[in-house]
């Protein structure tokens, strides 16, 4: 490991990009994720890579779909409005099994909405913002030397299984400044890539990337063959952070830098006497519901606290399938949960 | 165990952003924890900007601040916003020159000091965001002069270097007041 260096979080999603070996970066500005732009515009040419503005967040994720094709690690961010154009682009890479990585440093919504701080886009991440049968990994980072550590995971995955990744923030993570520590050489996984319609060279026949199967059988097999992928990434790339459990009269569940509140809502409610654990979904998709189950017995209830209505809620209490009551706290439009809000929250739950 | 939860207001382009910049940057010098967290929010349009910076002996759970140990002011309405979110006994640091109205709090110690007017003598107004940690370091104790002037050196571009001394000129200003 290097030297602790303070930077903005954006710019640790750009620099961890690089660093595992993507040359390619695709995107339209929009705040509060454009840092990520300015650094690749910045960065790309000192590495020999491609930094493209493109005309639209459409043209984008099209971009990224093309260079993907062609074997390459690609990167395009945005901001919720602008993942909802991607939508479509990420429909057919996933139908047609490319690897990229897809950044959204969400806002509130729903519409234009405002710049601030959410977590409105959960649903649209793991239940398919797109249309189809397909699953992105979604990776939840909580701090920026947890941004820089998964960026570069998230490539891994994507080439090892051939599927979408997306890595989900918001304007906190993204603006924030705290130390990272950079590796001095990343892990990165090397996969011969002999499906890439990377050119012939006249000695192969033609690969081809597709997401069209008129033949209904055909078109059935593919998506039997997508399912059996999501199984096998569902049994082995969970990542889940749990703390304080152990004893817990109450477990809550937050995901990203609303996680960070409730690990100060932790030590709040300890000086009160309530012991308060934590379920931190690192994967959003999939989700680590043998860790709730794992605990289901322990606390007198379970808590999501969230930066929507209500969204990974429903996951959390399909996990704990029926065997606690699973309350929920959560704030929109930019707001942000206040820590006093959520003892307030745990003590009306216990009665305290 | 020591920890500031600190947050610094003004109006954009008094440097509100980059002190807290040197105070995290050097709090990471001194291997304490630390996070740096810029309003971002439409209020910057009106010219308002804050930042909140932590700074710790033990790892930084929420870099959002709810309750601040010191709070520094830099204009008025930044002051009658956040004055209540300094917990009893926290620091309040004003600059006087730009700020007229007066502390309604009478749990909290406060400091005002014409730091805009001290800038202004020293021939550089944008120092009054200096002098005012200096304020903050001597009371607090929470970062030493030196790792200041080191985080100087890594948070300025190489071009602006040559302001440092005076900028350290400017925090003993602050520091001995």
């Amino acid at each position: 490991m290097g030297e602790k260096i303070l930077m903005k979080g954006n710019e640790v999603i750009g620099e961890a990009a690089l660093r595992a070996g993507c040359k390619h970066y695709f995107g339209y500005p929009i705040t509060p994720q454009t840092e990520i732009a300015h650094y690749m515009a910045k960065r790309m040419p000192m590495v020999g890579g491609t930094f493209v503005q493109a005309e639209s967040e459409v043209a984008a994720i099209n971009m990224v779909y093309g260079a993907a094709s062609a074997g390459v690690r690609a990167l395009t961010s945005s901001s919720s409005p602008g993942i909802s154009l991607k939508q479509e682009g990420i429909s057919y890479a996933s139908c047609a099994e490319l690897p990229a990585v897809i950044v959204n440093i969400v806002r509130c919504g729903p519409g234009l909405g405002g710049i601030l701080p959410a977590q409105c886009d959960y649903f649209q991440a793991v239940k398919g913002g797109g249309h189809g049968d397909y699953k992105m990994v979604v990776l939840a980072p909580c701090s920026v030397q947890e941004l820089y550590e998964l960026t570069v995971e998230a490539f891994n995955i994507a080439d090892k299984y051939r599927i979408l990744v997306m890595i989900m923030g918001d304007g906190i993570l993204g603006q924030m400044m705290e130390p990272v520590e950079f590796k001095d050489k990343e892990e990165i996984i090397s996969v011969q890539k002999n499906w890439a319609a990377s050119g012939t060279k006249m000695n192969r026949e033609n690969n081809v990337i597709t997401s069209i199967y008129i033949d209904p059988e055909k078109m059935e097999k593919h998506n039997l063959k997508l399912q059996e992928k999501y199984s096998r990434i569902a049994s082995s790339e969970v990542k889940v952070e749990t703390y304080n459990c152990e004893n817990a009269d109450i477990i809550v569940s937050a995901f990203g830098s609303v996680a960070r509140i409730v690990k100060n809502v932790i030590s709040m409610a300890e000086k009160e006497g309530i012991k308060v654990g934590l379920i931190r979904p690192i994967t959003l998709w999939p989700f680590p519901e043998s860790e709730f189950l794992k605990y289901a017995d322990v606390p007198k209830a379970f808590l999501t606290v969230e930066m929507n209505a209500g969204q990974m809620f429903e996951d959390v209490k399909m996990a704990v399938n029926g065997r606690k009551k699973v309350y929920f706290h959560g704030r929109m439009g930019g707001m942000i949960p206040t820590q006093q809000d959520i003892l307030d929250k745990i003590k009306e739950i216990l009665k305290v | 165990m020591i920890k500031q939860d600190i947050v610094i207001a003004g109006f954009g382009g008094q440097g509100i952003l980059s002190a807290g910049k040197v105070l995290a940057n050097a709090g990471m010098l001194e291997d304490k924890y630390v996070s740096w967290l810029p309003s971002y929010g439409p209020e910057m349009r009106g010219g308002t900007a804050n930042c909140h910076v932590v700074i710790s002996e033990e790892p930084v759970a929420s870099p959002i601040i709810n309750d601040a140990t010191t709070l520094i002011v830099m204009n008025g309405p930044s002051l009658e916003k956040f004055e209540d979110m300094v917990v009893e006994g926290g620091l309040i640091i004003i600059d006087s020159s730009l700020v007229e109205t007066e502390v309604k709090r009478k749990d909290v110690e406060v400091f005002r000091i014409p730091a805009s007017k001290m800038a202004d003598d020293m021939g550089n107004v944008t120092y009054a965001n200096i002098i005012l940690l200096g304020k903050l370091i001597a009371k607090t104790g929470i970062i030493s002069k030196d790792s200041f002037e080191e985080s100087l050196k890594k948070v300025l571009p190489a071009k602006k270097h040559y302001m440092i001394p005076e900028e350290v000129e400017a925090l003993k200003m602050g520091m001995s007041l």
